[in-house]
């Protein structure tokens, strides 16, 4: 059983990498350029429920400027969507939407909690509010702060960015994260 | 009482509307027409590269104040942990080798994920141990534990990132060269006995 599973003796070792995904050169350059793309064209869903969103507001006008990193196609469909803002409360009440609209967006997909609440609960130590939404969906960057600053919020897009480009495209995230 | 606002009475050249569309226009035309010849004058921040000036009383990252000899001048008196709304700060006492201080903080963990930034600490604190004057506002990380600081990372600052001219900054005065504390218990209800007994000596 095992002989027919390994690879033949007749092809080099440094030959049959190239056909993995770890070393093949197709699949890396494939990879950056697909990451380029993802990374420079992020369609974020704004998940706002509180006063964080406002922030955000502030993050996409003029001034702070979310275009400026390919994000500003703010979509209100989770299915044009890849990056999932999470800015705000999050009651028990409001989870099950939350974990449905993050079911719905395609893949690939990010989320980012924005702010004390999001993140963790903030001060709301309470019988109805999520302690941190990362309960009820993986979250890829947490931003401290209540608010935080919109520099909070593009440094998180810019580190959205770096963690695309580190990805490889064959591999999901549903994978990843169970 | 309710103020009375007049509404706007409209000239029959603006009720129209067909004039006012013209010039909302125009002046979105001249605000692109300044950006593309001088692009300066956009009011753009550019983040990553361009960091933002925050005022000086801008609420940070916590830091803890040092006394002369390096330790903190945190005598685990837990009024920070008891003010904080958010719950985020947690204190472990320990019993301190000074003489005239009882304690002193084992552990001193800030969950800067849970801190509403509030500087509620700042002002509970009766040593002067705890300020937010970090400047360092900008906190992402990709996981929880990142944003929980231990006294170490609290202590970890250096006297050259604040203002030489102001000594203030660079370290919290106990004993006489508090002034403010002094003041304080002199007009309070402190004899003048006291006052000079802790004048004296360094009880933060």
């Amino acid at each position: 059983m095992s002989d027919e599973t390994t690879a033949p003796a007749s092809i080099p070792e440094e030959l049959s990498q190239q056909f993995t995904n770890e070393g093949g050169f197709l699949a890396t350059k494939l990879d950056t350029v697909i990451n380029w793309g993802r990374s420079n064209s992020l369609w974020p869903f704004p998940f706002g429920t509180a006063c964080c969103a406002i922030e955000f507001m502030g993050t996409v006008s003029s001034v702070f400027d979310l275009s400026r990193f390919g994000a500003e196609l703010v979509r209100f469909s989770p299915r044009q969507a890849d990056l999932l803002l999470v800015a705000g409360t999050i009651t028990y009440k409001q989870a099950p939407i939350l974990k449905q609209i993050y079911d719905q967006m395609c893949e690939p997909k990010w989320v980012v909690a924005i702010g004390a609440c999001a993140s963790s609960g903030g001060f709301y130590d309470c019988y109805c509010t999520v302690p941190g939404i990362d309960h009820i969906i993986p979250v890829d960057v947490y931003v401290a702060g209540c608010p935080p600053r919109p520099e909070a919020i593009l440094e998180s897009l810019v580190q959205i960015q770096n963690k695309i480009g580190d990805e490889k495209v064959s591999t999901t995230h549903v994978e990843a994260s169970s | 009482m309710a103020k009375i606002i007049p509404r706007p009475q409209l000239s029959l050249l603006e009720q129209l509307y067909f004039v006012e569309v013209f010039k909302g226009m125009a002046l979105t035309i001249k605000h692109a027409v300044r950006s593309l010849a001088k692009p300066e004058t956009i009011p753009v921040l550019n983040y990553p590269e361009v960091q933002p000036e925050l005022p000086a009383e801008h609420r940070s990252e916590h830091r803890l104040m040092k006394r002369a000899d390096g330790t903190s001048r945190c005598v685990a008196c837990y009024m920070c942990q008891t003010a904080c709304p958010a719950r985020c700060i947690t204190i472990v006492a320990e019993e301190s080798p000074d003489g005239d201080i009882e304690k002193r903080p084992a552990t001193f963990d800030i969950d800067w994920l849970l801190c509403v930034f509030c500087g509620l600490c700042v002002e509970a604190c009766p040593c002067d141990a705890i300020r937010m004057d970090t400047g360092k506002a900008i906190l992402v990380e990709d996981s929880r534990d990142a944003f929980i600081a231990n006294k170490d990372r609290l202590m970890d600052w250096s006297p050259a990132d604040y203002p030489a001219e102001d000594i203030i900054s660079q370290e919290a005065p106990g004993g006489l060269l508090n002034e403010q504390a002094l003041a304080a218990m002199q007009g309070g209800m402190f004899s003048a006995g006291d006052v000079a007994d802790v004048a004296d000596k360094e009880t933060c």
